[in-house]
C-alpha cells in the first residue's frame, strides 16, 4: 500500500491543498488503482513557506498545484505499485 | 506594550507565571529556586496591599504552588484561603448618607418591620432583616448599601460560601461548575485555576523538536481579540516559537460540531449544546432531568484532536483559550482521550514573555482552516448561527425542521431557559448555552475583555478562506472514509 499524505495546514490549504488532494483521489480512481494507494490529508510537513506540500510513502513534493499532481502520479506513484 | 491585562490581579497571576515557566525552561525547577520568586516579585520595601511583604510572598508562595498544577482533588478552581481578605458579609446595611428623613420609606416598606428610626437614623433589625432589598430600591439618598462579596456576587450556580469561624470563602465541589467567574471577580486575587504550564512546557521540550512526536497546539477563535497591537497571524507565529509542530484551529472543530449538531438536532427535535463545559457541568448538577437533550457532540476542541489523533497517530495537543473549564473538561471528561493539557490565553502569554516573545514584533504566519462559522463560536450567538447555516446547507428544508434558537448569554440566562425547557414551556427548540457573558470572548482567562472584541472576532471569520461549512469540513470528512 502506497500513501499519498497532503498536508493540509493552514499555508497549504491556502494554496490549495484540497484541490490537489481530490486530484490524486481522482488519478487513484481513473487508473483504476484506489485499492492500493491511500490518499489521506496531513497535518504540517513542516515546509510552511513551499506548499503544497505531499509526500509520497517518505519522499517529499513541494510547490505541488492541481495540474502537477499527474505528472508525480505517473512518475513516483504507478512504478511503485509495479 | 500597551497594558496587556485587564485588571492586577491578572497580571500578578502572570507574573508569577511567568517566573515559574522561566525556571522550567532552564530545567531549575527545584523548591530552592521556587522560593526565590516571592522575593523576585515582592522586593525588599513597603508592601502594596497587604500588611507586610512577608504576607505578600507568602501569597505569592500560594500562587507559585498553583502555577506547578496545585492539589489534585478533582477541581481546577481552588481559594487560596492566606489571600482570601475576610471581605465584609454583613448584608444589607444604613450607611452614613442616611438623613432620618420624615418619609422614612424604608421603614414603611419593610415586610419584616425590620426597620426602626433611632436617633434620627434607620437601623435595621438583622434579627427580622430577610434581606429582601426592598428598602435599598426606595431610599432616595441611595443610603442602604448591600455588602455582598463579590466571588458570592460573581458565582451564579451559588457555589461559594462563608466559613463562619473563619470568614473565608469556600468553594463547594459538588456545585462548582469551574466556569472562573470568581477567579476573574476576586479583587485579591484569592480564587485562582491550576496550571498545566510546566507540563506543558515538558511535553514540548521532551518531542526534541517534534521528532519523538508531534506538539500540536489547538487555538480557541477568541484569540483574534487577544492582543489590540498585534494580529492573530502573529500570535499563532509566537505558539509556533513556542515550539509547537503546528497550529490548529478550534474554530475548525467547531464547523464539524455545527455539522454533526445541525444533524442531531433535526433528528431529536430538541437539543442543549455541548460546546461549553461549563453550561454541561450547570445542567449535569442542577437540572439532571435535562442531561438527555445535552448534545452527544464533543466539543470544538475535542473534536478537532480527535481527527489530529486519526490523520497523526504520534501527536499530543495541548488546547489554549480563554477558558478555565475547558481545564475540568480535559481532565475530568471523555475529552482526556484527545487533548493532553489545557492552557489559558494568561499562561500562553507567560511563556511568550519566559521565551522573549513578543508578538506585536512576530512576522506573520497563516492560520486558515475554518470557516467563518467556526469561528464566531467564540461569541454568544455564533453557535446558533453556524447550526442554521449547516442545516441549510444539508438542505434541510423548513417543513423538515425549523431552528428556534435562545442564545443565553452568561449562567443567570442560561437558568432561566433551563427552568422553561424543564417545565416544558420553552418556545424554543436549541439552547446554546454560554456560561461566560459574550462568549468565550468573555472568559476568565481573556486577556482583554474589551467590547470590541466581538467585532474582532467577526472580523476574523470574514477573512477566511472558505465560505461554508461543508467547505471547511469537507477534507475532514474526506479523511473518514479514507479510514474505513
Amino acid at each position: 500500500m502506497t500513501t499519498i499524505s497532503v498536508c493540509i495546514g493552514s499555508a497549504c490549504h491556502k494554496r490549495g491543498s484540497y484541490a490537489v488532494l481530490n486530484r490524486f483521489k481522482a488519478l487513484a480512481a481513473e487508473k483504476g488503482v484506489s485499492e492500493k494507494v491511500t490518499v489521506a490529508p496531513a497535518f504540517c510537513l513542516g515546509e510552511c513557506k513551499n506548499g503544497v506540500t505531499v509526500k509520497v510513502d517518505e519522499k517529499l513534493f513541494l510547490g505541488m498545484t492541481e495540474e502537477s499532481a499527474e505528472d508525480v502520479f505517473n512518475r513516483y506513484v504507478l512504478p511503485k505499485l509495479g | 506594550m500597551a497594558l496587556l491585562f485587564d485588571t492586577h490581579v491578572q497580571k500578578m497571576k502572570y507574573n508569577v507565571l511567568r517566573e515559574v515557566a522561566k525556571l522550567a525552561y532552564s530545567d531549575e525547577l527545584t523548591s530552592a529556586k521556587l522560593m526565590e520568586v516571592s522575593k523576585t516579585i515582592i522586593p525588599d520595601g513597603k508592601p502594596m496591599f497587604r500588611c507586610c511583604i512577608y504576607k505578600e510572598r507568602a501569597i505569592i508562595n500560594e500562587r507559585v504552588g498553583m502555577a506547578l498544577g496545585g492539589e489534585e482533588d478533582g477541581t481546577v478552581v481552588s481559594v487560596l484561603p492566606i489571600a482570601c481578605d475576610e471581605c465584609p458579609v454583613d448584608g444589607i446595611q444604613v450607611s452614613a448618607a442616611c438623613r432620618g428623613c420624615l418619609a422614612h420609606r424604608c421603614m414603611d416598606n419593610c415586610p419584616k418591620d425590620a426597620i426602626s428610626i433611632v436617633n434620627h437614623r434607620a437601623v435595621i433589625d438583622k434579627e427580622k432583616c430577610v434581606e429582601c432589598g426592598r428598602c435599598m430600591a426606595v431610599c432616595p439618598y441611595s443610603a442602604i448599601v448591600k455588602h455582598t462579596r463579590p466571588c458570592v456576587n460573581a458565582c451564579k450556580p451559588k457555589a461559594i460560601h462563608i466559613d463562619p469561624e473563619t470568614q473565608k470563602a469556600v468553594i463547594n465541589k459538588e456545585k462548582c461548575i469551574s466556569c472562573g467567574a470568581c477567579v476573574y471577580q476576586c479583587p485579591f486575587g484569592a480564587i485562582t485555576d491550576k496550571s498545566s504550564i510546566t507540563q506543558v512546557i515538558s511535553l514540548i521540550r521532551n518531542s526534541h523538536d517534534n521528532k519523538e512526536y508531534h506538539v500540536y497546539a489547538v487555538v480557541a477563535p477568541s484569540m483574534a481579540s487577544q492582543y489590540p497591537n498585534a494580529v492573530p497571524e502573529q500570535v499563532v507565529a509566537g505558539i509556533r516559537r513556542l515550539g509547537f509542530h503546528a497550529v490548529v484551529e478550534a474554530a475548525w472543530g467547531a464547523d464539524m460540531v455545527a455539522w454533526l449538531e445541525a444533524q442531531e438536532l433535526a433528528e431529536k427535535g430538541f437539543l442543549t449544546s455541548s460546546c461549553c463545559p461549563a453550561f454541561v457541568s450547570y445542567i449535569e448538577k442542577n437540572f439532571p432531568s435535562l442531561v438527555p437533550n445535552i448534545s452527544h457532540n464533543l466539543s470544538p476542541m475535542a473534536q478537532i484532536a480527535k481527527w489530529l489523533h486519526e490523520t497523526d497517530p504520534s501527536c499530543h495537543v495541548v488546547f489554549i483559550g480563554p477558558c478555565i473549564a475547558k481545564k475540568a473538561e480535559t481532565k475530568y471528561t471523555k475529552t482526556k482521550e484527545f487533548v493532553d493539557y489545557t492552557i489559558t490565553f494568561e499562561e500562553m502569554q507567560a511563556m511568550f514573555s519566559a521565551r522573549g516573545i513578543d508578538v506585536t514584533k512576530m512576522e506573520k504566519a497563516e492560520l486558515d482552516n475554518a470557516s467563518f462559522f467556526g469561528r464566531i463560536f467564540a461569541r454568544c450567538g455564533g453557535l446558533a448561527t453556524a447550526v442554521e447555516q449547516a442545516l441549510r446547507e444539508q438542505g434541510v428544508t423548513p417543513e423538515e425542521f425549523t431552528l428556534k434558537a435562545t442564545s443565553c448569554n452568561g449562567i443567570a440566562e442560561c437558568r432561566t431557559a433551563l427552568l422553561k425547557a424543564q417545565k416544558g414551556v420553552l418556545p424554543e427548540n436549541f439552547i446554546e448555552g454560554m456560561a461566560c457573558e459574550g462568549g468565550c470572548i468573555g472568559g476568565p482567562a481573556c486577556l482583554s475583555h474589551s467590547s470590541k472584541n466581538a467585532a474582532q472576532v467577526d472580523a476574523y471569520g470574514r477573512s477566511s478562506m472558505e465560505q461554508t461549512i461543508s467547505d471547511a469540513i469537507g477534507v475532514l470528512r474526506l479523511n473518514e472514509t479514507a479510514n474505513h
